[in-house]
């Protein structure tokens, strides 16, 4: 069984691969090279696995293709893949998120988009329908953009649950559906939005990225823009589990599917201050929900370290010991494949790493 | 006939071919729209869903940059020769 650590940066797609236990790492690409491939999936609910990469190339636009032989041979469709309907008026600015449903759906893909929308595959990802009823909500007119642009940037289906979704977005804060997409709630009560005049607003809120716990899928973990929440009904309410971080602002957020209760960061010093704390390459990891933070970081670089991990770019695989992987903008990428202890290099000078995914294939 | 020149990023959507032909003429957007028709993920990369041009992406009619003659609406002769660049843009 090798394992296959998807790579997305600002100029293409960088497919890792390890056959010896995730030791060493055989690196291939760039795949759709000169686009910026900030979505990509590993859908191993086929029984050939499927890899999905949404591009967006400046000149071009945006796509997404599909690959049935571990990216030897990518395909699009005739048509646009993920478009909006004439009536809205919109056109899309780019894929920002692919994500499996569950395995009681096996056709089913979600992709979070920019603007902020969610589209919905029946076809396991090669075309997408809007979800008209998030698209509809009356508070679209008040979503905002952050500096990346106006995204559905994370979408997380419900394990055991095909009709419970949630989405988050920047900025807008996280929705709930728990009916199958029909109907959307605002669910970000505890999160703080520090950059409004009422700092806790019902929705609104800069929701960088939130996981799904492994144990109890109604356990949620978020990394918000300052502050680190847990939610334990499902993304209804939130609690901050800030406290033994070295600080609250950051972009990623991961636990391992295997591993309840972990929880790994890479926190920046602050909105202002975009640079790791103490200018040190270190993960931060809780193996208690949120309760402790431990520094992770043997193995990754010392002295001065300058910089960032984005929302996707840290991602964790499905084997026992866990897999926990990070992209820098640097263009590097760092894995351990024993749930943080101890870190190596998979790959150095590739452009700025955008998201990654890892699996078992 | 138009004649549309494809640049070379996009000759994998146009069947390796430089150089495509086109019934449609009349303007800018009937010849697109013919493309579309037959090189539909072509044609996509020149425009996006709701038809209008890509930004970093220039169309030239007969050496005439279509900004300047109309955009979509630019007059097309029968026998035109419609060039596709992709403009000077990206990091």
């Amino acid at each position: 069984m090798a394992t296959l650590l998807a790579i997305g940066t600002a100029k293409g797609l960088f497919l890792a691969t390890s056959t010896d236990g995730r030791r060493s790492w055989e690196v291939s690409g760039p795949h759709f090279p000169m686009t910026g491939v900030y979505a990509v999936a590993i859908d191993t609910r086929r029984a050939t696995p499927r890899l999905l990469a949404g591009t967006t190339s400046s000149h071009f636009g945006p796509s997404v293709a599909t690959s049935d032989d571990l990216g030897a041979s990518w395909h699009e469709p005739e048509e646009a893949p993920v478009a909006f309907p004439a009536d809205t008026g919109a056109t899309l600015g780019r894929v920002w998120q692919l994500v499996p449903a569950g395995a009681d759906q096996p056709d089913v893909v979600w992709a979070g988009t920019e603007p902020s929308a969610l589209f919905r595959s029946d076809d396991g990802g090669i075309t997408y329908q809007l979800v008209r009823a998030l698209w509809d909500h009356p508070h679209r007119e008040q979503w905002g953009a952050g500096f990346g642009g106006q995204a559905v940037h994370t979408v997380l289906p419900h394990p055991a649950d095909a009709d419970r979704l949630l989405v988050a977005m920047s900025t807008g804060g996280v929705y709930r559906s728990t009916d199958g997409g029909a109907n959307w709630a605002p669910g970000n009560t505890g999160i703080r939005a520090y950059f409004l005049p009422d700092e806790w607003p019902e929705f609104g809120q800069c929701v960088h990225k939130v996981a799904r716990d492994a144990g109890s899928p109604e356990r949620l973990y978020a990394q918000n823009h300052h502050g680190v929440y847990r939610s334990d009904d499902d993304g209804r309410t939130w609690s901050s589990i800030a406290d033994g971080l070295p600080s609250d602002f950051g972009f990623p957020i991961v636990s391992l599917p295997g591993r309840p209760d972990s929880v790994f960061t890479f926190p920046l010093t602050a909105d202002s201050e975009r640079f790791p704390v103490d200018r040190r390459c270190r993960v931060f990891r809780s193996s208690d929900a949120g309760a402790s933070w431990q520094p992770a970081s043997a193995g990754l670089p010392e002295g001065p370290f300058y910089p960032a991990v984005l929302r996707d770019a840290m991602c964790a695989d499905d084997a026992t010991p866990g897999g926990v992987y990070f992209g820098t903008r640097s263009g590097e990428v760092y894995a351990s494949r024993d749930e943080g202890d101890s870190w190596s290099r998979v790959v150095a000078h590739l452009p700025d790493v955008l998201c990654v995914r890892a699996a078992a294939v | 006939m138009v004649t549309v020149l494809v640049p070379g990023p996009l000759r994998g959507e146009a069947g390796g071919e430089s150089r495509l032909t086109v019934a449609a003429s009349g303007t800018l957007r009937a010849v697109l729209d013919d493309l579309a028709g037959s090189w539909p993920r072509l044609a996509r990369r020149i425009r996006d869903e709701r038809g209008e041009l890509r930004r970093y992406v220039n169309v030239y009619v007969d050496g005439e940059d279509c900004r300047h003659l109309g955009g979509l609406d630019a007059p097309v002769p029968e026998t035109a020769e419609v060039q596709v660049l992709p403009s000077v843009a990206g990091g």
